[in-house]
């Protein structure tokens, strides 16, 4: 569904990813790992195919999905188009919107109008507290409030394809395992899920496979129970 | 003060306020979502009003090029609102094209973009001084003045069209900016500029559509206003400009209503003051109301503090 091959990309004229390459298969859930400043959150922000100065340049290198180029992509067509949807590090909600409006808003492409109705009643189903807040305005919310609707968001984005950035940042733990457990339930029914963690623990507990980064190159990867057992693995970020 | 007088006032107040918050609306739309203040909008006034001048002109047949017919005063001052309002929209997206853009691609500061701003009002402003000259026009006489007296009050149609027009923008620009899924991005936009595409919204098509609302609304002001003084002069956006983005700060900028409040506000106080004081401190004392008003809430009536982002 997406592959990434030897890609390099930089802030201004400092390189963060020196040619990585990995690849995502249909209905797969996927893991990529690493320690602070590896290069997930710069490897996210390459897919989505955001503009700098907030998101790095692509020197070299291809990212494609379903064997289309992504690079000359505008970053809106890559969601209303492709289907790849982001739930970005630090959830960046609309705080001065509802909790509706930000639902509402990420269907703003959407033409298919039956499914964004269906899409609502799923949204609200997976993450009940959201319709109990739905008129609240969104800075009010809790943290972990903000991470379900940032999370729903994607999904009522129509996204077949969706990328995490460290969803469980600032979660309680028991959270944690039910927001993973909802991304789990949601793979089963057909979407492919990409999420960046640095808790490996919990990735590795759900995901089919994962990749690991340092220092912008990827230098492990594997199914995830394999992974899970590798000493250097298990000394570096397994508790 | 009389009652009937008072009454007089008041709907003068009423109707520079409607002017005034025409033209605030550009600056608070244009600020809410870009947080650019974009200091040529008073100009766009300007050229709304002179595009009017042509268009109407043209529609009355004074060019060599005319229409094959005549149409009726009232079908022509419609007509010359509509068109004046769609090409000054086109006039105000070309500014967005040709000076901001550019600069929001590159990541330039702010400070950039508002001299920026600065100097596309001067060169609207100059340019169509060395287009067209110093020498002022007469904008024709389309609405004829109907004087109407209610109780000993008496008011103009021109007034009454100005006042309603100014309250049927508020409710459709309320109404697009509170229910509309393209008045959400532009909400959206100020919060957080790069997670909007993320949603699937192209940015710039929601940036084109703030400058195509605030433009026509400053040509539908532009246009009722040389309507009610008839006179045109290149610098006829500059004062008028700065009053009504004094008006959109003082009802809170970025907040649609703190448009026509700030506007109506202003109108109110320098009719009032005017009423009072000799006319030639009209505007030191009502600057100087306003700005006692902002030192005790510098927010503007619906501004809020904003919101640190973690
Ligand atoms: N906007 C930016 N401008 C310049 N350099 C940046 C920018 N964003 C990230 N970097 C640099 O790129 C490298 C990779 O950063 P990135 O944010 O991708 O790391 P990460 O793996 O997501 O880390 P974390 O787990 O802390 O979120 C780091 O060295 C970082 O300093
Ligand atoms: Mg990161």
């Amino acid at each position: 569904m997406l592959k990434i091959e030897n890609l390099h990309v930089s802030y201004g004229n400092i390189e963060a990813l020196h040619g990585i390459s990995l690849e995502v298969q249909e209905g797969e859930m996927v893991a990529l790992l690493g320690a602070n400043g590896a290069g997930k959150s710069t490897t996210l922000m390459s897919i989505m195919r955001l503009p700098p100065p907030e998101a790095p340049r692509v020197t070299s290198g291809s990212i494609t999905c379903r064997g289309v180029d992504l690079l000359p992509v505008a970053p809106h067509l890559v969601v209303a188009k492709y289907g790849i949807g982001l739930v970005p590090e630090g959830r960046r909600v609309f705080g001065n919107l509802t909790v509706f409006e930000n639902l509402k808003l990420a269907t703003y492409a959407r033409k298919d109008m039956e499914q964004v109705a269906r899409d609502y009643e799923r949204v609200f189903a997976l993450f009940p507290r959201l319709a109990d807040r739905k008129d609240q305005r969104v800075e009010t919310l809790s943290g972990g409030e903000q991470q379900m609707l940032a999370t729903g968001r994607a999904f009522m984005c129509g996204a077949k394809f969706i990328l995490l950035d460290e969803p469980s940042m600032g979660l309680a733990p028991l959270l944690m395992q039910e927001l993973f457990k909802v991304l789990k339930e949601v793979n089963r029914s057909g979407t492919t899920i990409f999420v960046v963690e640095q808790n490996a623990n919990i990735a590795l507990k759900y995901a089919h496979r994962a990749y690991l980064m340092e220092a912008g190159y990827i230098v492990r990867e594997g199914a995830a129970k394999d992974m899970a057992n590798k000493d250097e693995m298990k000394k570096a970020y397994l508790g | 003060m009389d009652i009937q007088s008072f009454f007089q006032d008041v709907l003068n107040a009423f109707q520079w306020g409607s002017f005034y918050a025409l033209i605030a609306l550009g600056y608070t739309l244009v600020y809410g979502v870009l947080l650019l203040i974009n200091f040529a909008h008073g100009d766009i006034f300007m050229v709304g009003a002179y595009i009017g001048f042509f268009v109407a002109t043209f529609l009355l047949g004074t060019y060599a090029v005319h229409l094959p017919f005549h149409l009726p005063h009232l079908v022509i001052f419609v007509l010359t609102l509509v068109i004046t309002m769609i090409l000054t929209a086109g006039v105000g997206v070309t500014l967005e094209r040709v000076a901001y853009r550019p600069l929001r691609r590159k990541g330039a500061g702010r400070l950039y973009i508002v001299i920026t701003a600065l100097m596309a009002g001067l060169i609207l402003e100059n340019g169509n001084l060395a287009l067209l000259g110093a020498s002022r026009k007469a904008f024709p006489t389309l609405i004829h003045d109907t004087v109407y007296t209610v109780a000993g009050v008496s008011f103009t149609n021109i007034r009454i069209v100005v006042i309603l027009a100014a309250l049927a923008v508020f409710l459709f620009l309320e109404t697009i900016v509170r229910k509309t899924k393209i008045g959400m991005a532009m909400r959206a936009i100020s919060f957080d500029r790069v997670a909007v595409p993320l949603m699937g919204i192209p940015i710039d098509t929601v940036i084109v559509f703030t400058f195509i609302l605030g433009s026509s609304m400053a040509a539908l002001a532009g246009v009722l206003f040389v309507s009610a003084y008839p006179v045109l002069e290149p610098y006829m956006g500059a004062m008028i400009g700065w009053k009504a983005f004094i008006a959109a700060v003082v009802g809170g900028i970025g907040d649609i209503r703190g448009a026509f409040i700030g506007g109506f506000l202003l109108g109110f106080i320098e009719i009032f003051v005017a009423a009072v004081f000799p006319s030639t401190f009209r505007d030191l004392i009502s600057f100087g109301i306003l700005l006692i008003f902002l030192s005790l809430k510098p927010t503007g009536i619906f501004g809020v503090a904003r919101a640190q982002k973690i």
